[in-house]
């Protein structure tokens, strides 16, 4: 008895750790993408994004007032003002540690302390940021340069987000491409699960000779991969006449997701209990009828599930709407493959990839939290009954 | 209401078959129950009737009209199924008003016959309620009002009772034995259990292997059995068939002694005559014993069944047959005991040991 208990709580240990594992497998990117996207290009070199979350130490590079804001007093030129909120680019009110007048040495100074360097050259900068220069010489125009070390609290901009989205600039704009996946997407999903749930009936509750045959090629073609189909079927839509563009990809998708909407939703009807079936048909109503009243209500799950994984997959394809969507125009490009020309483009800009790759996931991340109960229960629903 | 003629129906599946050519009157109005073991074939037959299985050979008739083709929506039957076949996405009173609409019926129509059937079915309060939150018993009786619902010529009803418990099994049957007398419509009724048939019939169709065995009134099939199988099939406890030889015949008697108690004979009425040393089997039923039966055989009680009105008692209980017998209330007998078991000769009967026939 003990024994099994024993085993019990190992294996539900073992389940806690790889659910725990899972969990931050996938948070950490996530939440390391949404943190990055709101942080500026000097944040992310000079920090991770984790240290973005709490007060930061860091080194500022500030510049006293120039020769225009100094003044003369007893042969020596003077410059007084707040080194903080001056100038236009100033940080604005900081705690400061400490400071230093040569990159060599960025902190050699406390605060209050009156550093003396150069040619007779002192600085007094006190917590506040006020701070006193004073020079023999004449300070150059743009004043001295001084490295503040200040406490940095939590900074965040949208600013990334205006860029990709708003800017309206060729390669940045990801608000066009935004709107391109979700013209391919939608349709893609709807279409499919049409066919499939009427297929699905057919297949399932329906007499017909060759009904076994069909439901075993159906099987046959999960297994075959898209790959193989890409060319033939690209000549023939421009055989055709559709060539490259939306209905394309529509009808391309549709026929790659049938498969397996077809598969999912005829063994979720075919285990609906067959008495209410019946009893449908004594009660007079059509196979039409049953297939609208009773089947499409209670395969509810089964079409939700499948709707979020076709939704899913064609929301992050690039293969297919490359090869029969987006054309030399480029008009019709989608965020998987704006993603991949940002890469390109702005690779070491890595504020705006972070911010364009959340745009992207940030569909998908939506639809798994509205759905994932179907997801859930509509996987079970198909295997348990 | 209608009358249901059955012609010679079959039914196979592949090559096996399943009926073997049923003919069968049920009147109009009639209580019909089939009765039989699992895989007798008495839901293939129901679901013959209902067209929802397709008959391989013969005739389904309905009110006259000949329905063997004729699809199950246009058959004018309503079927309750075991279990329950509520439609879950629905509410009470949609279940029940689904297969008006389903005709186009107007709506307004169908509110007031899903009103009046839950009436009579006391479902009122329970109209908007999900199948889901409703218990068992409701929910058989919402599947029952569904069927009252389309005004059918034929109720059919697919073992119904199988998934309630005991207590509520014998309310339910009360209830369906009322609403066939309130409506007056004709019933086809499938179970496996002969208390319900006998309690609701006003036909018992025994079957067997897809074969009617006898047809006919309730007390008909349990005073006058055709033949072994409905002899031992109805009535509860089963009847005691017991191996005896003719020693004499004759003058509407045979004198039969019994193998397995010696010296025991009684003279069970029959007609004709049989030879002398024919193997024979007689049926006497347990609750046909009594204290002041004519014949008698000794026996020794191994087991017994206190019931409160009626107790059973049991000999060679470790056999496949063990002789049961019913013991009067106060009985007095220990377990163990030996006991001169009395019975009415005129109430036994005598069957033949191959074809299992009743000899009459």
């Amino acid at each position: 008895m003990s024994d099994t208990v024993g085993t019990k709580s190992a294996l539900s240990w073992a389940v806690h750790l790889s659910v725990a594992a899972l969990v931050l497998l996938w948070l950490f990117p996530t939440v390391g993408l949404l943190i990055s996207s709101f942080r500026t290009a000097d944040q992310i070199s000079a920090s991770g994004w984790w240290a973005s979350l709490s007060t930061s130490e860091q080194v500022i590079q500030v510049r006293t007032g120039g020769r225009d804001a100094a003044r003369q007093e007893d042969g020596v030129f003077v410059v007084e003002g707040n080194i903080l909120t001056d100038a236009e680019d100033a940080p604005g009110a900081v705690e400061l540690v400490s400071y230093g007048v040569s990159s060599r040495a960025v902190s050699a100074y406390e605060i209050g302390e009156t550093a003396e360097f150069g040619d007779g050259e002192t600085l007094t900068l006190n917590a506040d940021g006020t701070y006193l220069y004073t020079s023999v010489e004449e300070p150059g125009r743009r004043g001295q340069r001084v490295f503040v070390t200040a406490l940095l609290p939590p900074d965040f901009t949208t600013q990334n987000y205006q860029t990709v989205l708003f800017s309206g600039t060729g390669q940045d704009n990801m608000a066009k491409a935004f709107f391109n996946t979700l013209t391919v997407v939608i349709p893609a999903t709807i279409i499919p699960i049409l066919i499939a749930a009427f297929a699905a009936y057919a297949l399932a509750w329906m007499e017909f000779p060759g009904r076994a045959l069909l439901i075993a090629a159906v099987v046959g073609l999960l297994v075959v991969p898209l790959q193989l189909a890409l060319i033939p079927l690209l000549q023939l839509h421009n055989a055709v006449g559709i060539g490259k563009g939306y209905l394309g990809v529509w009808l391309a998708h549709t026929g790659f997701g049938l498969p397996l909407a077809i598969y999912l939703l005829r063994n979720y009807m075919v285990g609906l209990p067959r008495d209410i079936i019946e009893n449908a048909r004594v009660d007079g109503a059509t196979d039409f009828q049953i297939f609208v009243r009773i089947i499409l209500p209670l395969s509810f799950p089964a079409l939700a599930s499948f709707a979020i994984f076709q939704f899913l997959w064609t929301w992050n394809d690039l293969l297919v709407a490359l090869v029969f969507l987006i054309d030399a125009t480029g008009e019709t490009t989608v965020m998987t493959r704006q993603i991949v020309e940002l890469l390109g483009t702005r690779g070491g800009n890595w504020e705006i990839l972070a911010t364009a790759a959340f745009v992207s996931i940030s569909v998908p991340l939506a639809v798994f939290f509205a759905m994932q109960r179907y997801l859930v229960r509509g996987l079970l629903a198909g295997s348990v009954k | 209401m209608a009358d249901v003629q059955l012609r010679d129906l079959k039914k196979s599946f592949g090559s096996v078959d399943v009926i073997h050519g049923v003919d069968l009157s049920i009147e109009s109005g009639e209580f019909a129950v089939f009765v039989g073991p699992s895989g007798c074939g008495k839901s293939t037959l129901l679901r013959l009737v209902a067209g929802l299985e397709e008959a391989s050979g013969g005739t389904v008739a309905i009110g006259s009209e000949d329905v063997t083709r004729v699809e199950p929506a246009d058959r004018g039957v309503a079927m309750v199924f075991q279990s329950y076949a509520l439609y879950p996405h629905m509410t009470v009173e949609e279940n029940m008003g689904f297969g008006l609409k389903m005709t186009g019926a107007n709506p307004e129509m169908v509110r007031e016959r899903v009103h009046k059937a839950a009436e009579i079915l006391h479902l009122e309060q329970l109209l908007q309620r999900k199948p889901k939150q409703l218990s068992g018993g409701q929910r058989q009786r919402v599947a029952i009002g569904r069927a009252i619902v389309r005004e059918p010529k034929v109720f059919l009803f697919d073992e119904p009772l199988s998934n309630l418990d005991a207590e509520l099994r014998v309310k339910m049957r009360l209830e369906i034995a009322k609403l066939h007398n309130d409506l007056g419509a004709t019933m086809i009724y499938v179970t496996h259990d002969q208390v319900e048939a006998m309690t609701l019939a006003d036909k018992i169709v025994v079957l067997r292997a897809g074969r009617i065995e006898q047809a006919g009134a309730p007390l008909d099939l349990y005073s006058d059995p055709d033949n072994l199988f409905v002899a031992g099939f109805i009535g509860s406890p089963k009847m005691n068939f017991l191996r005896g030889t003719v020693t004499a015949s004759g003058n509407g008697t045979a004198t039969i002694a019994l193998n397995d108690f010696d010296g025991t004979s009684a003279s069970v009425p029959m007609s004709g005559t049989l030879k002398r040393d024919t193997p024979v089997l007689m049926g006497i039923r347990p609750e046909h014993f009594s204290t002041d039966g004519s014949a008698s055989l000794e026996t020794r009680i191994e087991v017994i069944e206190d019931l409160g009105g009626v107790s059973y008692g049991y000999s060679g209980a470790d056999t496949d047959e063990p002789l049961t017998i019913a013991l009067g209330e106060n009985h007095g007998i220990k377990p163990g005991q030996a006991i001169t078991a009395r019975f009415d000769p005129d109430r036994a009967m005598l069957f033949e040991p191959d074809s299992e026939r009743r000899i009459r």
